[in-house]
């Protein structure tokens, strides 16, 4: 796949008091992913966002938007996205059916009724369409916010951690939505702490780190790459130590000699010394064992690991 | 110029004075009405004709100037603070709109509103004291002028202003005393010869006379010193937004 909708070209941002909060940034979002960027805060995220939708200026580069250079051509380029901020902002004294019709004016589109409702339907707020936002809990005011968002019928959205204070019944009711949106040909970007949000639902991964990416790869690649995965067996008797026709640096023994942990990444099969091989020695051995799980490590893990390892 | 979104916000804006027409009208004409019983029938009664105009009749327009500048002003500055201070600014700005459909957009409505206030006022002052309109073209020209000009000044006192303290800071301490000081319940040839220099460093003076005259044909100034005035101020006002928007300055870092 490489049809690029968004393609950043060396984007650089020093804010006045002299925090380079982005470092040279190159990076493709492809037509109709769903793309998370992750990072911890003040990596850079929430930055890199605005700097796209042309809420900030930047110091130095490019961001062309659909073939539409984000500052030259902004009206063809903002007109293709939508935001969704982190921060609950909206007019509390609006009501619902009234400040979504409001985002769509502002967007240079149409009045359309029909939409309207659709939107406000699929994020199920149609019954709130009369209330005043400062009624609508939490929850509610962020679904607003992504209906807003889609009042213009945008080709790209971007999520700037869309479930941050929500309840995990929402959240897993905004993916179904988000997954939706990309079944229509949405493009999404979103920013997340939840990296289980990013596992669920991403199809690429960005890792920005103090202003600069340290990764894009595909979610299930990244996680082939650098994510292992653990076998545990739980032993009839203890050991004290591993025999040495055993001993190798992806074994070794835990709970008092009671578990024999093996790590793994895949290319120990490849080396003729799998999981089988292992199996076989054990036997050899005269190691019997009562149980065993596996453990495959989390893009949370492997996230923390990248952070950890550029800091 | 895309409509829609001038549309979208003028209508916004329009509507939140629908939902405060307490504040948004009502306050604005009890206050004149005040203005109309202790100026007009408790001191005018002792004071004689001014340019063969009553007392009562002579304070209207200024009347009507004070209120269509500070309604002007705390209008637009509110319009446009008040998404500052939401965080709900994040939609205009990112928004496929030029920066001037924004500022037709907010300064439109701030200053459909004064104006539709200076008539109301204009209206209520009918009831109080018979009024004659020498020239209703320049009338409605200074209204007009006058209302936009002043609304882009609010429009930038909102951008500038990062609390609610200096929102009113303007209002209160310039923009009041000013129109106070400029001839709106006096003529300055009232005033003692220095003082009536003094008084023409006030630009509301040139306002107020240029407005006046339109009503009874009498002014303190000539009308093209007035309107070069509001011209100079209108031509100031839309400088200093164009830097802004060109800056970024306290909407874009």
């Amino acid at each position: 796949m490489n049809d690029p909708i968004i393609t950043i070209d060396g984007l650089n941002k020093t804010y006045d008091g002299g925090f380079q909060a982005l470092t040279r940034v190159d990076l493709t979002i492809q037509r109709g992913e769903i793309f998370a960027l992750l990072g911890p805060n003040g990596a850079g995220k929430t930055t890199l966002i605005s700097l796209v939708c042309g809420l900030v200026n930047p110091s130095e580069g490019h961001v062309i938007v659909d073939g539409f250079d984000s500052v030259r051509d902004y009206r063809q380029a903002r007109e293709r996205i939508g935001l969704v901020p982190q921060e609950l902002t909206n007019e509390a004294f609006e009501t619902v059916w009234n400040t979504v019709s409001f985002s769509r004016g502002l967007f240079g589109k149409s009045p359309n009724p029909a939409h309207i409702e659709k939107v406000l339907k699929s994020l199920s707020l149609w019954d709130k369409r009369h209330n005043r936002l400062m009624t609508l809990s939490g929850g509610m005011k962020r679904r607003v916010l992504i209906a807003k968002a889609l009042s213009h019928e945008p080709r790209i959205l971007f999520l700037d951690e869309p479930t941050a204070g929500v309840d995990v019944e929402l959240r897993r009711d905004m993916w179904n939505v988000v997954r939706g949106l990309r079944d229509d040909g949405v493009t999404i970007i979103l920013t997340t702490h939840y990296i289980e949000e990013a596992e669920e639902m991403a199809d690429r991964i960005g890792v920005i780190n103090r202003g600069e990416i340290v990764l894009v790869e595909e979610k299930a690649a990244l996680m082939k790459k650098l994510g292992s995965k653990q076998l545990t067996l739980q032993l009839h008797s203890p050991l004290a130590e591993l025999p040495p026709a055993l001993a190798q640096e992806e074994l070794s023994l835990a709970a008092d000699g009671y578990e024999l942990v093996y790590t793994y990444d895949g290319r120990q099969e490849e080396e003729g010394r799998g999981i089988s091989t292992l199996l076989t020695q054990l036997e050899q051995a005269g190691i019997s064992f009562k149980d065993l799980h596996t453990r495959q490590s989390s893009l949370e893990d492997i996230f923390v690991d990248l952070v950890k390892e550029r800091s | 110029m895309n409509l829609y979104p001038v549309r979208a916000i003028y209508m916004a804006e329009m509507a939140r004075t629908r939902r405060t027409l307490l504040q948004s009208i009502v306050s604005p004409v009890i206050s004149t009405s005040l203005y109309f019983v202790v100026f007009g029938a408790a001191i005018g009664s002792r004071i004689t004709e001014i340019g063969g105009v009553s007392y009562g009749a002579f304070i209207v327009p200024g009347l009507i100037m004070l209120m269509l500048l500070t309604q002007s002003v705390s209008n637009a500055s509110f319009g446009i603070f008040f998404p500052k201070f939401s965080g709900s600014i994040y939609e205009i700005l990112s928004a496929p709109i030029s920066y001037l459909e924004i500022v037709v957009g907010y300064v439109g409505a701030a200053a459909s509103k004064s104006i539709l206030l200076g008539l109301i006022i204009l209206g209520t002052s009918s009831f109080f004291v018979p009024l004659e309109i020498a020239h209703p073209f320049w009338m409605l020209t200074f209204l007009v002028l006058t209302a936009v000009t002043f609304s882009l000044l609010g429009f930038i006192i909102g951008i500038w202003a990062d609390g609610f303290d200096k929102l009113q800071l303007v209002p209160l301490l310039v923009i009041t005393p000013l129109t106070f000081l400029g001839g709106s319940f006096y003529s300055i040839d009232m005033l003692p010869p220095f003082w009536q220099s003094v008084t023409l460093a006030n630009p509301v003076v040139y306002l107020v006379s240029g407005f006046r005259w339109s009503f009874y044909g009498i002014s303190d100034v000539s009308l093209g010193a007035s309107v070069a005035m509001i011209l100079l101020f209108l031509a100031a006002s839309l400088a200093t937004i164009a830097w802004i928007f060109r800056t970024g300055y306290r909407l874009k870092p």
